[in-house]
């Protein structure tokens, strides 16, 4: 027996009224962060000990002001759903549960947008 | 909003140590710990890459803090769990394909990402060394 309505059938939200959003959020941002982690990693193997010029035409060289500024707005999107599912599982109190996740979302986003403009000056500024 | 009264509470998850290790455990929950890590080395990654620009002489010293032996020991481990992380999320969206479920392909692809994190993990820091001059 189908307990559901049939708008709430439609719309596809289930219980959680998100539906599978979070989820597949979760999946495509892993997916993309792959080839970006790799490629991240490998840089900064070659900026062991370097100093700011040599840091600075890393950043600044060809396509990686771009990759640097989809691998920061993917990884710390990522970063923020993988701990709201963390705060979901072992905070049971709905204030303290809504307020941490609200906190950790906020970091993200305030260090990805700091981190943009990083990645911007860094490029443009002499 | 929904008001939902609850009666009963609900239920929780078992805790971790009732159970005898296995390495499907293991692994899973080495994923979740790893994600920990990744999550809080994010705030390693602001601070370096925004103290560059506040110039040379704060650069330096984000530099040094990353090359003392307290900065190699965190990047050694951000290394490791880069890799584990990484090449067990790719297990996981193979699971979520529907491919792997069978116990002995979760056992041995289970031991293919613990060979993949340990080989890449020793060739990253070897690279690193030897780029850095120390190896």
């Amino acid at each position: 027996m189908n307990m559901r309505s049939h708008l709430g059938r439609v719309r596809g939200l289930g219980s959680t009224n998100d539906g599978v959003r979070h989820w597949w959020s979760q999946r495509l941002t892993g997916m993309a962060l792959i080839p970006l982690t790799l490629w991240l990693v490998f840089s900064f193997v070659g900026l062991v000990g370097a100093d700011l010029n040599t840091v600075k035409s890393w950043v600044g060289s060809h396509g990686n002001p771009v990759l640097l500024g989809l691998t920061i707005v993917i990884m710390f999107h990522h970063a923020a759903l993988g701990i709201q599912v963390i705060i979901e599982d072992y905070v049971h109190g709905e204030g303290i549960k809504t307020t941490s996740i609200i906190v950790a979302k906020a970091i993200s986003i305030l260090l990805s947008a700091s981190c943009i403009l990083a990645v911007l000056r860094l490029t443009f500024e002499g | 909003m929904n008001e939902r009264k609850v009666s009963r509470p609900r239920p929780l998850s078992p805790h971790l140590q009732v159970y005898r290790p296995q390495i499907t455990s293991f692994l899973s929950i080495m994923h979740r710990f790893t994600g920990i890590i990744l999550a809080l080395s994010t705030l390693l990654f602001s601070y370096w890459l925004l103290s560059a620009t506040y110039g040379p002489e704060k650069f330096a010293i984000a530099q040094t803090v990353m090359s003392s032996w307290f900065g190699q020991s965190v990047l050694c481990g951000l290394t490791f769990s880069v890799f584990y992380h990484l090449s067990n999320g790719i297990r996981h969206l193979a699971w979520d394909a529907g491919w792997g479920f069978e116990l002995d392909r979760v056992k041995i692809t289970g031991w293919l990402i613990i060979l993949f994190t340990t080989a890449m993990t020793v060739l990253t820091l070897v690279a690193a060394y030897s780029a850095s001059g120390k190896g």
